[in-house]
């Protein structure tokens, strides 16, 4: 990795100010989000999240191949597919290999795309794509790749844990469906609507309603109609001001049930419920801090809250990504034929940072690890948003859907 | 630009150019073959790419606004559709392995934004002004929306991807690397805009610019500012559409943003930074976004605030933007007195270059105290390493913003005098000039 | 039925906050013949400064001195901005307010950040008054309805009773005439401007608590405010007043309706297709009147462009 980058135009030439400053032995991630824009806030935690874990768990425990230490490099990709892919490109010629995204799953499609389309054609630099946070169930079923890892639990794998809770409820008999209208939303409704219908046939799904996504000002009118419909329960993959938005209306409007969702905590979301989303908004998802399953979790986290305070471990799953990646490098003997580094992934088993086992699925390349539904409460010993509400584990799922079926047929180089 | 002595004669006669006008086109061409030999690295070209995509789709958004004053609000729905038809060609191509090489893909785009722009463009051009522009932008927010409501040819959230290899080799290549990719849009950049600069000088290309400007007065002529308008306005969406191709080709994917509403916006700001009173404003406006976009995002995090207020400075102060600038300086070049306005302009230019510097560090400096990690303390500005947290920088920040503007202030009167000097006929060169 | 009648309740509710914005936004168009871009960040602005002010001095005051601040700052833009690049013509006057609201939003996220803010409602209306079925209605919003229609009223008493409302209206149609009366018509369009800014930044306090205060609330309200005062006919109040209305009941209707395409396309006779994969029309199958409830004042704009270029109840030309 010693050659010369020699890049062109200012853009470049900036970028070969930052290549240079750096030694060049170090294991270069780059992590491909939106660091600036409307997204920006869980772009920023991310990389907070990455750099933190890097340095903690790898580069002061002696780094990966007897000291070589990890890096990991910022790209804003403006939440933009195109963005993404000069990032992709800008990042490849840094002489990059492994490369980490999660928000949305429009750019991860693009960003795998991309990567096997790179690594078919250039051989000689070709990357992984670290897939920490997007989690729309395609991307390790029909459209899934060898270079792709996923290190969330997907969509289908966490609606099969909500609906074990959902199922074993007996005051919940009606249940709303209601998301934003893209893949992911729809993958929700679809998920929540199949594994309902398989495990309780009992349980009426009395609403499925699609919202355009972030177009929608006032929510009022489709918490009316959640009301009206007499729900016991409501599930949902909405996020950002779209769940906020969409919980306070619910509430505001008397629904007095439990809101099932995928993403409502931290980056403010947390602290605006505040008193009214406790004991009421309930997250699924992998990685429960409360309770914690080790000191050392605590003292990681406690760590991470002293250097960032304005930041959460919202997104657990990134200790993961660092940790597997050190060890499938120092498995391999070489974190430049990646192709080697991914056969060390596939199949990887190891100790999951927040308890339990992890496993990367060799078929699909999808993570097998337990899955938690949490319940916003105040007074937990880690809180969100430097508010006095975090998020309480409320049920367990361990190895949840390791069995799952997948239709990917991968081909290996 | 435009040039009245020929304007009558175009109307029966084909142009004739004169050295003058060729030779731009000469060195561009030149200029573009050589340019991938100095920047060869694949992040450069992608970014060149980038640029010259960008260069046509302003270039067609100036045939709107600069040319026809038409203000529009959802221009990037003709490219995103060209780009979107582009690549369901593409993906048909692949499947039924037809007999279309790549390198005429764009002209498909084309076709299609201009299919596109013939429907809208047939009840919004009835109206110029306010009625133009709401009508484009309640068109932009609808097809926008489609865009994640008809999955089937959209391909909602993820977009539509494709494949550009599987094409008819093209004498040879298979368009597997980026700098073949680069050649190919090359070719299509200086072809549209050679095209596009050829249309503002048909009559129809003149007399938009007539309609812009007094829509009466060309009625009265006997045209129909209404047809003017709506020529301009298919021409415009049929070189989105092959800038959309284009798209389609380098990027291999298309999505929901390349339709967006900011999408839009962006190429509003892009032409207007440019410059919309000349044909070459788009251009350089689009070289020097791209470029601020890809610098300044690679080193601050608070970009965009830079750019809003680079945007709202040159509605404010430079209507013309960078092009009108420019040419502002013609005619004192012409009379070969460049030379005295260099003194005055390093006085104040180069003090208020170091004013904004200072302010734009001030903004660095409390954007890095407020966001940044506990403990982490050292930042990095204008390539120096320092502590955020220590008094000196903010001093230094500071010192360099009221000292650069109270020089540039100080310089101002007499950069002004110089100025009206230096484009006055006949006026002598005073000894304060640059003795 | 109760869900027809909460409906109405809730369509008002948001068709009064459309209202205070577009009143302040026509006004302004009536007297600078531009639509003002930046619009809709004033009214971020005023959520912002109240959720600021009411952290120390609470909700109340928040509501008091926030929109007087964003009127000021108001008032700033036009004395210093607008009436600069307004030499240059309308377009570059319209580019101006476009680039002054993507600062603004530029300069929030700057101060703020990109969360949510926790801006609350007070806690003295922080229950429910009453109920429709099973719906509850919170006070809050039954005080913003209330706030709304009383400065609709008193706006309307100051343009058509009061001296001031008088110069405003003859400055708007005759500036010429009204300046060589000897009164400071530069002074009455600021004036104009910052009222117009201020009521802005009233609907941003208020509605902030309830729709969220974040960067990106004026870009999600932006266009359809120019929507509701060109469907209403530009410059004319009670056309504003009818329109936000009627968007407010068309959306608030929409989102709440059940109605499905698919009995749309069965009513014309075609019969839904075995393998949806295979259909070029499946996402019109699937597609509901929610679904694209929030795009239908565009459609109604473009529909108005085109048949009556005046809007609802304008009376020149847009």
């Amino acid at each position: 990795m010693k050659r010369t980058i020699k890049l062109g135009l200012g853009a470049a030439l900036a970028l070969s100010v930052s290549a240079t400053a750096v030694l060049a032995e170090n294991v270069k991630i780059a992590f491909i989000d939106p660091l600036s824009g409307p997204f920006a806030t869980t772009g920023t935690n991310g990389l907070a999240e990455f750099q933190f874990a890097a340095e903690e768990l790898v580069n002061k425990k002696g780094g990966v191949l007897g000291g070589t230490n990890f890096e990991v490099i910022g790209l804003d990709n403006k939440m933009d597919g195109k963005e993404s892919l000069i990032n992709l490109q800008v990042a490849i010629d840094q002489g990059v290999h492994y490369i980490v995204q999660g928000n949305s799953s429009g750019i991860a499609h693009a960003l795998t795309e991309a990567v096997n389309k790179h690594n078919r054609r250039n051989p000689d630099s070709q990357v992984l794509f670290l897939n920490y946070s997007a989690v729309d169930p395609a991307l390790t079923n029909e459209k899934c790749n060898f270079w792709h890892f996923r290190f969330d639990a997907n969509a289908d794998i966490k609606m099969d844990a909500l609906t074990d809770v959902i199922v074993q409820n007996d005051a919940i008999n009606k249940v709303y469906l209601i998301g934003q209208d893209y893949s992911f939303g729809k993958a929700v409704a679809a998920a929540a609507e199949r594994d309902l219908g398989a495990k309780k046939n009992t349980v009426e799904i009395v609403g499925n309603e699609l919202h355009p996504i972030g177009k929608v000002k006032d929510f009022t009118p489709y918490a009316r109609k959640i009301v009206a419909s007499g729900a016991d329960a409501v599930i949902t993959g909405n996020w950002g001001s779209d769940m906020v938005g969409l919980g306070k209306a619910i509430i505001e409007a008397g629904f007095k049930g439990p809101i099932y969702t995928y993403y409502a905590a931290s980056n403010g979301i947390t602290r605006t419920f505040g008193e009214a989303g406790a004991g009421t908004i309930n997250l699924v998802g992998e990685g429960s801090i409360n309770p914690s399953s080790s000191p050392e979790v605590d003292e990681y986290i406690a760590a991470f809250e002293a250097k960032y305070p304005d930041h959460d471990i919202a997104q657990p799953r990134i200790v993961n990504v660092i940790r597997m990646l050190a060890m499938a490098i120092d498995e391999a003997g070489t974190a430049t034929d990646v192709a080697k580094v991914a056969s060390a992934l596939e199949g990887m088993e190891a100790d999951n940072f927040w308890g339990g086992k992890i496993k990367m699925r060799e078929q699909d390349h999808q993570a097998i690890q337990d899955v938690y539904v949490m319940q916003q409460t105040a007074g937990v010993k880690h809180t969100l948003d430097n508010s006095e509400f975090g998020l309480e584990t409320v049920v367990k799922v361990e190895n949840a859907s390791a069995d799952m079926p997948t239709t990917c047929e991968m081909e290996r180089p | 630009m435009t040039d009245t002595y020929q304007k009558t004669a175009t109307v029966t006669k084909a142009p004739v150019f004169s050295m003058a006008q060729v030779a731009p086109w000469v060195i561009a061409v030149i200029f573009l073959m050589v340019l991938p030999i100095a920047f060869g690295s694949n992040s450069a070209i992608t970014i060149m790419n980038q640029m010259m995509i960008t260069i046509v789709f302003a270039l067609s958004y100036n045939m709107l606004l600069g040319q026809g004053g038409m203000l529009s609000f959802g221009h990037a729905v003709y490219m995103g559709v060209g780009g979107f038809f582009c690549m369901h060609l593409m993906n048909i191509v692949e499947a039924n392995e037809l007999p279309i090489p790549l390198p005429v893909l764009p002209i498909f785009g084309g076709l299609f934004g201009l299919g596109l722009a013939t429907i809208v463009g047939s009840f919004s051009t009835r109206k110029a002004g306010t009625v133009f522009a709401m009508i484009s932008l309640g068109i932009g927010e609808l097809i926008a929306a489609c865009s994640v409501i008809i999955v089937a040819f959209f391909g909602g959230e993820e977009g539509m991807p494709g494949d550009r290899t599987y094409f008819l080799p093209f004498f040879g290549t298979e368009f597997l690397r980026q700098i073949e990719v680069y050649y190919l849009i090359a070719f299509w950049t200086v072809l549209s805009a050679l095209l596009m600069y050829l249309f503002s000088r048909t009559p129809v290309g003149r007399m938009a610019n007539a309609v812009r400007d007094n829509p009466e007065r060309a009625e009265f002529l006997g045209y129909s500012a209404r047809w003017v308008r709506f020529f301009s306005f298919c021409g415009a969406g049929f070189f989105a559409g092959i800038a959309g191709g284009l798209f389609a080709i380098n990027y291999e994917i298309l999505t929901e943003t390349n339709l967006s509403t900011t999408q839009s916006g962006i190429i509003l700001l892009i032409t207007f930074l440019g410059g919309v009173g000349f044909f070459f404003g788009p251009i350089l406006g689009a070289i020097a976004f791209t470029l601020l976009q890809s610098v300044l995002s690679l080193q601050s995090e608070i970009w965009q605030l830079y750019l809003g207020a680079l945007f709202l400075a040159t509605v404010m102060f430079f209507p013309g933007g960078l092009a009108g600038v420019l040419m502002m300086h013609v005619p004192a070049a012409r009379m070969g007195r460049l030379g005295w306005l260099v003194g005055p302009y390093l006085r104040t230019i180069l003090p208020a270059l170091i004013g904004i510097a200072g302010l734009a560090a001030l903004m660095e400096l409390l954007f890095h105290v407020r966001h940044s990690a506990t403990g982490d303390t050292d930042m990095t500005l204008f390539w120096v390493t320092f502590d955020s947290h220590s008094i000196l920088p903010w001093i230094v920040a500071i010192v360099a913003t009221v000292g650069g503007i109270w020089l540039a202030r100080q310089g101002a009167p007499k950069l002004r005098e110089t100025w009206h000097r230096a484009n006055t006929p006949g006026a002598a060169k005073t000894t304060g000039g640059a003795a | 039925m109760d869900l027809v009648v909460i409906n109405l309740i809730d369509g008002l509710f948001y068709g009064l906050l459309l209202f205070m914005l577009s009143s302040g936004l026509t006004l302004i168009f009536s007297m600078m013949g531009v639509l003002n871009f930046a619009h809709a960040s004033f009214y971020m602005l005023g959520a912002y400064f109240a959720y600021q002010i009411s952290m120390y001095l609470g909700f109340w005051m928040g509501l008091l001195i926030a929109p007087l601040i964003v009127g000021i700052a108001g008032a700033g833009v036009e004395r210093y901005g607008l009436r600069r690049v307004h030499q240059y013509g309308h377009v570059p006057e319209l580019i101006f307010t476009f680039g002054l609201a993507l600062l603004i939003e530029e300069l929030v996220k700057f101060f703020w950040g990109n969360n949510l803010m926790a801006y609350q409602e007070p806690e003295i209306l922080k229950f429910a008054l009453f109920s429709v079925g099973a719906n509850a209605v919170p006070a809050y919003k039954v005080f913003m309805i209330f706030t709304s229609i009383a400065i609709f009223v008193g706006l309307l008493y100051v343009l058509t009773r009061t001296r001031v409302g008088m110069i405003i209206q003859a400055a708007l149609s005759y500036p010429r005439t009204v300046e060589a009366l000897g009164h400071n018509v530069p002074l009455v369009f600021m004036g104009v401007f910052g009222v117009g800014t201020a009521l802005a930044g009233v609907a941003g306090v208020l509605a902030g608590p309830v729709l969220g205060t974040f960067p990106g609330m004026a870009f999600v309200l932006g266009s359809i405010v120019f929507v509701t005062i060109v469907i209403g006919g530009l410059g004319s109040l009670w056309g504003a007043l009818a329109a936000s209305l009627l968007l407010g009941w068309l959306t608030t209707f929409a989102a709440s309706s059940s109605f499905q395409f698919a009995d749309l396309l069965n009513f014309f006779g075609m019969t839904r297709p075995e393998d949806m994969s295979e259909s070029y029309l499946r996402d019109l199958w699937s597609l509901t009147l929610p679904q694209i409830g929030p795009i239908l004042p565009y459609i109604l704009m473009v529909l108005i462009l085109v048949f009556r270029p005046y809007g609802l109840f304008g009376k020149r030309d847009v």
